[in-house]
């Protein structure tokens, strides 16, 4: 009979770790921010219908970036958690919060126990009436919440370092997409509307806030 | 609660309903089986009507709900917006109905959401008549829930009225529908008023004059309450999605009706 070899844990950890945040770094890059009435978020992705950013609830939104199967599933799961919330309780009751932490754990435990782990980091946003959440899931179930804006991809410092330099409290919603798209972008280059994936939660656009900016649209907002 | 996730043997897709019945025996909306006498007891839900107009179709409901000769509720809702570009009215017994309505919104929604496009409009009709179906061993014991479904087809640009029976049978209407305790009074004063292309104000009105004949004739449809300001829901779907017809205005429409009414018989 043969032994496995004996790997030590911090070894298999680091490995897998090492693993993911490749598969990450391959795919591009996503901002989230708030603005005045609401939150965009901006997505380098030039698919019309492979999407990146979908909506989860009422004021919830997702956003995905690394292996498109995997934080796909990972949004259907989230889509049938609010919904089955919602309807055994009330609309009200549907929160990021408590989906972000499922996320969490979901990711964590894939990590520490399987083979592979997920290649994707995660965003739950959400629509406040005064305060807006942004929770951050990385692919090891690190999960943070910001206040103002988060980054996912492989590229994070860099684009963080951009958006934060630019970031305003109160900037209108063409203000904000334009400095999220120059910082997804960089010095180098630039992102024209068909590179992208934009849409936006924001007060005023009924019970369910969330809204894709459409091609046409975005050109006009970018130009 | 863990986060839903199936194996893809196993898995729902984007059906609601089908997801409640793996993720827990909770949500099953109907108790399998009824002591007698339920009928009786449990508040109906009376006249619904829908009608299609230029540029889609109206739809209206009484407000009164009764159990027996006891009047249950002044003020029931019986006209949902279904999603954005549809409406559901309800005829039967009102819990069983507001329960359905309430499963079949989170289906269209929850199909939209996963799927990422909206059902077409014969889609969403059919999904009616399967939950329609489901529901008739209930009806059987005396529980029958008649939904009349209306919305505006996006891609064949005009309103669409679907009516159903209790086995889940689905007829579509092309100019206008009613169902409930006085449905056939209501059919009667809308055929004898619909014509092809009629405009919006003229559609609203005939709704409403046809639910104010309904009242008149039957007892289980409630007319226009002015003592407590209660007023059948209107509401139109075109392409720009459902919206509701103010109380107010339906109030000044029923005035107007009124008026009308009074000046034929004065001397």
């Amino acid at each position: 009979m043969s032994m496995p070899f004996y790997v030590a844990p911090e070894q298999v950890m680091k490995d897998r770790a090492e693993y993911a945040q490749k598969g990450i770094a391959r795919g591009r890059s996503l901002v989230a921010t708030t603005y005045d009435v609401g939150i965009a978020i901006v997505a380098e992705n030039p698919s019309r219908s492979l999407h990146k950013i979908s909506e989860i609830y009422d004021r919830i939104a997702f956003g995905g970036v690394g292996k498109y199967n995997e934080y796909d599933q990972l949004r259907v799961a989230g889509v049938r958690h609010a919904d089955t919330k919602g309807y055994a309780f009330s609309r009200e009751d549907v929160d990021a919060r408590s989906l972000a932490n499922l996320y969490a754990q979901y990711l964590g435990n894939v990590f520490t126990h399987e083979m592979k782990p997920l290649e994707v980091e995660i965003l739950v946003a959400e629509l406040g009436d005064g305060e807006n959440q942004l929770y951050h899931i990385a692919y090891e179930g690190t999960i943070t919440d910001e206040d103002h804006f988060a980054v996912l991809g492989g590229d994070a410092e860099t684009i963080t370092e951009r958006v934060a330099a630019a970031w305003r409290a109160d900037w209108d919603m063409a203000t904000a997409v334009k400095a999220a798209v120059a910082a997804l972008a960089g010095p180098d280059r630039t992102l024209a509307a068909g590179d992208l994936e934009v849409a936006t939660l924001s007060r005023g656009n009924g019970r369910r806030t969330f809204r894709r900016i459409e091609e046409e649209e975005l050109a006009q907002l970018l130009a | 609660m863990a986060l839903p996730l199936f194996p893809p043997e196993h898995d729902p897709g984007p059906d609601f309903a089908g997801l409640l019945r793996l993720t827990a025996g909770r949500a099953d909306p109907a108790p399998r089986v009824v002591e007698a006498g339920a009928p009786s007891v449990a508040p109906h839900g009376t006249t619904v009507v829908a009608l299609r107009y230029a540029e889609g179709v109206v739809m209206a409901g009484d407000r009164r709900a009764t159990a027996g000769n006891i009047i249950a509720h002044h003020a029931m809702e019986k006209v949902f917006p279904a999603d954005r570009h549809s409406a559901v009215a309800i005829a039967g017994t009102a819990g069983m109905a507001i329960e359905m309505v309430r499963l079949f919104q989170v289906q269209l929604e929850h199909y939209e959401k996963v799927e990422g496009s909206t059902l077409s409009l014969e889609g969403k009709a059919n999904q009616l008549a399967q939950m329609v179906r489901q529901h008739l061993p209930m009806a059987m014991q005396g529980l029958a829930v008649i939904p009349l479904f209306a919305g505006y087809d996006t891609t064949r640009g005009t309103g669409r009225i679907f009516n159903y029976d209790v086995t889940g049978g689905k007829y579509e209407d092309t100019d206008f529908q009613a169902t409930g305790s006085g449905g056939r009074d209501a059919r009667s004063t809308i055929k004898l008023g619909w014509r092809e292309g009629l405009a919006t104000d003229a559609a609203v009105d005939l709704a409403i004059q046809s639910l104010y004949d309904a009242a008149d004739e039957d007892s289980a449809t409630g007319g226009p309450d002015l003592v407590r300001g209660i007023y059948p829901i209107v509401a139109v779907v075109d392409a720009a999605g459902y919206r509701e017809v103010p109380e107010p205005e339906v109030a000044e429409r029923f005035a107007a009706l009124i008026a009308r009414k009074q000046a034929e018989r004065a001397p």
